[in-house]
């Protein structure tokens, strides 16, 4: 049965109060009824890694997941990165490395980065190579993509890290 | 108008190759500046069609043929249209006068009976192909309803490899499309003379793009215009508005393509393809706006294959391992239907086979035959990775008959600097050949050290009396870029010293809006900050060449530059005769100002000020035209042909048959790099792609012609775990004669020879000079190989 209900998501410290069906994605969730166009869909099978939003802290496939099942959890997409108009180490360290060409994989990438480096701070290169190997990206070789979340992890442990 | 201010020329021809414009600026031409592009994608803001919507808006969704080659009895729609949210369904007959997709102009005769309809007709040729289109107000639905429709068919036998002997593609029609020919000198004389001939027999496997976004566009009815909008448009915007509109009847004019962010192009998207068409066609007929996103499955089999080549190569030799023949057959498999290349990609296979060797004579046979599986065409670098790693197995080939080193083999036989350029008699594309500018004893004298040749040498070998099988292969390539014949762009300054670059190119990722700032701030004298660069759109410049062929720095960028160059004569002309009392040969523009350049002190006038004093007025227009604008027009005299060599080391696992690539090194000559950062981001995402091809990415079908490679658990590309360190060592010792900065382009350098490289490394690791033949090489096809040689059968 399709019939669609009230849910509410919590993204980015907002709340979205949405009608979709049981069967309806994360994703297409996100993208279509929160507005938030920022999480991109690249395979619908978990492969590709282009829709990794934070789910409570932890980097998830949007699009493994329904939209109801994120009732109630705290969600974070790449549109809440930048604070007050301030970039993300993050977003900033991939322009300075020309992390990105055509962006697809960008935000999958960022929110990644961004929960691994909160949750692992410590992590060394192998470990942080094994983790970014979750997505895909097709037009950088991804060297880029890896110094520049390195050089992330470096400034906020000699920073004293959080955020 | 005649006036002091005429136009920059724009033609370069020999003699004026440099076009006056002998010393240009290079302040920010050169650096490795952050890309303009990138504030919008970081923050997740893009533009992707997907993301595009309109109020009022249906969702078209594709019903595909789930039979490889078939007769179509009927094609159930009942259920479908019982649906409720059914708004509509197409099938071939609702689309019976719209004619096929046709492909670009070419000499190649006898291609047209193997165009694709947009909607099947009496006969589905491949698994993917659309049957029919239906229509609902949301996504899920219309994806419910398509489930719905069902296919009655015929069964036929199918044809799955170019290598079988042709069949019938239709009553009295070969799948043998055609077979083209190129050929110059006396090949059988040559090799009549012959020392030796030495022989290869090697295959590409079918791959292809594959970018990140899937395909999409959205339609829609501009009443107040009376203009159809296509979003979602890329590589070829202009071009294709125009093929699009012929279609489906109505004007250029009526019809515009928007060109929003792209998730990779690569060759594969941008085409013209059946559902945008319909797309388009659809936003007309029912006159409200159409949205269509395929998924990533229908994207595997529906979106264009490429690669899928067969080649018999053969050389004659004279006793000093100098080539003095080449003779070479290729099978290409085109896949279902000749879509909208037309034979282009067997044409520069057959084209750029002899790569950068010095060849007397050479004939080229290529027998393009239709398969029943999805349609062929261009993917980055398109028929030479297939005819470059061909080339290479063959000199490896030489290399070990005679017992010289890979690498002697090509000193002995690549161009000499002194014979550039270097003239081919024979065409590609229509076009003859020659190739600008190159020096490959330099670049290879300046690799080898920089790869550490010889404490590599030591390193394999102090590795392999440990037992491992380790190895380094090259493969050394010439590549072509630039393609002509002109393009134009408009630069304008509004009041504010804020500079508008308008360009008919294509940005699918790779980073022109930057580059042509950067062209255009050091021709005019401004901060590329301040330039907003306009692409991909048909209703703010009136022709446009896109973004493909490694073109747009070489066309863009030299159109950008005259245009630049045109608006700074403006500007200082204007200044000098109506703001600054001050002869034209004292001024400058050096950042956004005109100064004086004998007085370094002053300030002199914003640019922006300029401009608003050219706004309409008697001054103005008695001056000649008002604003601070101008076009740039730029024909280039031929292609300019970048080259470079591969290196990649392996190991090879002998228990599982996986090949590990330790490292891979680009050495590549790019005459002048307007931003060394992002040619190092073409190149290394070049060399992932190519690794894709060579080791890992394969579309497979079965015995009836059923796709199998469907998902990314099946099709695999490589992640950040296979990818190797990439050193780059970019060059600028050949700039290309053909336009002033002498650029050439940087988009497919990275792939061009990692087919080639890799198969010579493990050659090289595995101990078996010719072994490796066949792309990708698979664990399952090394570890056959090595059981072979150990003598153990499966």
């Amino acid at each position: 049965m399709n019939e669609p209900l009230a849910i509410t998501l919590q993204v980015n410290g907002q709340s979205h109060d949405i009608r979709v069906e049981p069967r309806k994605t994360l994703s297409d969730a996100l993208r279509i009824d929160c507005g938030l166009t920022g999480t991109n869909v690249g395979c619908e099978h978990g492969v590709c890694g282009a829709c990794t939003v934070l789910l409570d802290g932890e980097p998830v496939r949007a699009c493994l997941m329904f939209a109801v099942q994120a009732q109630g959890r705290q969600l974070r997409t790449v549109e809440g990165l930048a604070r007050e108009g301030r970039l993300h180490p993050l977003q900033q360290a991939f322009i300075d490395n020309h992390s990105l060409q055509c962006g697809f994989c960008t935000s999958g990438f960022l929110m990644l980065a961004a929960g691994t480096l909160e949750n692992q701070p410590d992590i060394d290169d192998a470990g942080l190579r094994e983790v970014l190997s979750s997505n895909l990206c097709r037009c950088t070789g991804y060297q880029n993509i890896l110094r520049a979340v390195g050089q992330v992890r470096d400034s906020l442990k000699t920073s004293g890290g959080g955020r | 108008m005649t006036g002091s201010h005429a136009a920059h020329p724009s033609s370069l021809r020999e003699g004026e190759r440099h076009n006056g414009d002998t010393n240009p600026r290079r302040k920010v031409v050169g650096q490795r500046v952050t890309r303009l592009e990138d504030p919008p994608l970081v923050t997740g803001r893009g533009t992707y069609v997907g993301n595009l919507n309109f109020p009022h808006q249906l969702h078209m969704r594709v019903v595909r043929s789930n039979y490889a080659h078939a007769l179509i009895r009927s094609i159930d729609t009942a259920a479908a249209r019982a649906h409720p949210g059914c708004i509509a369904i197409w099938t071939g007959a609702d689309v019976a006068d719209i004619p096929p997709i046709t492909f670009r102009p070419t000499s190649v005769q006898g291609l047209e009976p193997y165009r694709q309809y947009i909607l099947a007709r009496d006969r589905v040729r491949y698994v993917g192909e659309p049957i029919a289109v239906v229509f609902a107000a949301d996504p899920y639905t219309a994806e419910d309803i398509a489930e719905m429709v069902t296919l009655d068919a015929e069964e036929l036998p199918v044809i799955l490899s170019a290598d079988t002997p042709p069949g019938e593609f239709a009553p009295g029609l070969s799948t043998e499309a055609v077979i083209m020919r190129k050929n110059f000198g006396d090949v059988d004389a040559a090799f009549r003379a012959a020392y030796t001939v030495v022989e290869v027999d090697v295959q590409v496997g079918r791959h292809s793009g594959v970018p990140l976004e899937n395909r999409g566009a959205l339609a829609r009815l501009d009443h107040s215009r009376d203009v159809l909008e296509l979003y979602g448009a890329g590589k070829r915007p202009h071009a294709h508005r125009d093929a699009v509109a012929a279609l489906i009847g109505r004007s250029p004019a009526s019809m515009h393509f928007y060109e929003g962010h792209i998730g990779g192009g690569f060759g594969v998207r941008g085409e013209i393809y059946p559902e945008d068409v319909l797309t388009c066609l659809a936003a007309v007929r029912f006159d409200r706006p159409v949205k269509w996103i395929e998924d990533r499955r229908e994207n595997l089999m529906a979106c264009n294959h490429s690669r899928e080549q067969h080649h018999v190569v053969r050389a004659a030799l004279d006793a000093d391992a100098r080539l003095l023949a080449v003779d070479a057959k290729l099978w290409h498999d085109q896949g279902a239907y000749v879509r909208t290349h037309g034979a282009r990609v067997p044409d520069m296979a057959m084209g750029t086979l002899l790569g950068g060797y010095d060849v007397p004579a050479y004939r080229a046979i290529a027998y393009v035959r239709m398969t029943n599986k999805t349609p062929a065409a261009t993917y980055r670098c398109p028929g030479r990775f297939e005819s470059t790693y061909a080339c290479e197995r063959l000199m490896d080939a030489v290399a070990e008959k005679f017992g010289l080193s890979r690498i002697e083999v090509r000193r002995r036989n690549l161009i000499r600097k002194a014979q550039f350029p270097y003239p081919r008699a024979m065409d590609i594309l229509d076009h003859p050949v020659e190739l600008d500018s190159g020096d490959f004893a330099l670049l290879l004298e300046k690799t080898l050290p920089h790869l550490g040749w010889d404490a590599l040498q030591a390193e394999l070998a102090q590795r392999r009396a440990n037992g491992e099988l380790v190895g380094v292969g090259m493969g050394f390539f010439m590549e072509k870029s630039g393609l002509g014949p002109v393009d134009g762009v408009r630069v304008t300054v509004d009041i504010q010293g804020k500079v508008q670059v308008v360009t008919g190119a294509s940005s699918i990722g790779q980073g022109v809006e930057t580059v042509m700032a950067q062209i255009c701030a050091d021709g005019l004298g401004v901060d590329y900050r301040d330039i907003k660069v306009i692409h991909g759109r048909t209703d703010m410049l009136e022709y446009g060449i896109g973004a493909h062929a490694s073109r747009a720095t070489v066309m863009t960028g030299g159109a950008t530059r005259i245009a630049a160059l045109n608006v700074r004569r403006k500007a200082l002309e204007f200044a000098a005769q109506h703001m600054i009392e001050a002869p034209v040969e004292l001024l400058d523009i050096v950042d956004g100002r005109v100064v004086r350049t004998d007085r370094p002190g002053e300030p002199g006038i914003a640019i922006g000020k300029v401009a608003a004093a050219l706004s309409p007025s008697p001054t103005s227009v008695a001056f000649g035209t008002p604003g601070l604008t101008a076009e740039g027009w730029f024909e280039t005299a031929g292609l300019a042909h970048p080259y470079g060599i591969h290196t990649a080391v392996v190991k090879v696992d002998p228990d599982t048959g996986q090949t590990i690539v330790e490292r891979f090194h680009v050495a590549y000559d790019i005459g002048c790099a307007i931003n060394p950062m992002l040619v190092e981001g073409q190149i290394v995402g070049g060399v992932a792609q190519g690794l894709g091809g060579a080791l890992y990415e394969e579309f497979v079908y079965d015995e009836r012609g059923e796709p199998l490679s469907v998902t990314f658990a099946d099709y695999l590309m490589p992640t950040a775990n296979e990818m190797p360190p990439v050193e780059v060592l970019l060059t600028e010792d050949a700039p290309s004669p053909n336009n002033a900065l002498g650029m050439k382009g940087a988009g497919e350098a990275g792939i061009t020879g990692v087919g080639a490289a890799i198969a010579a490394a493990i050659d090289d690791a595995i101990g078996m000079p010719g072994a490796i033949t066949r792309l990708p090489v698979t664990p399952q096809r090394l570890k056959a190989i090595l059981d072979k040689r150990a003598g153990v059968h499966a």
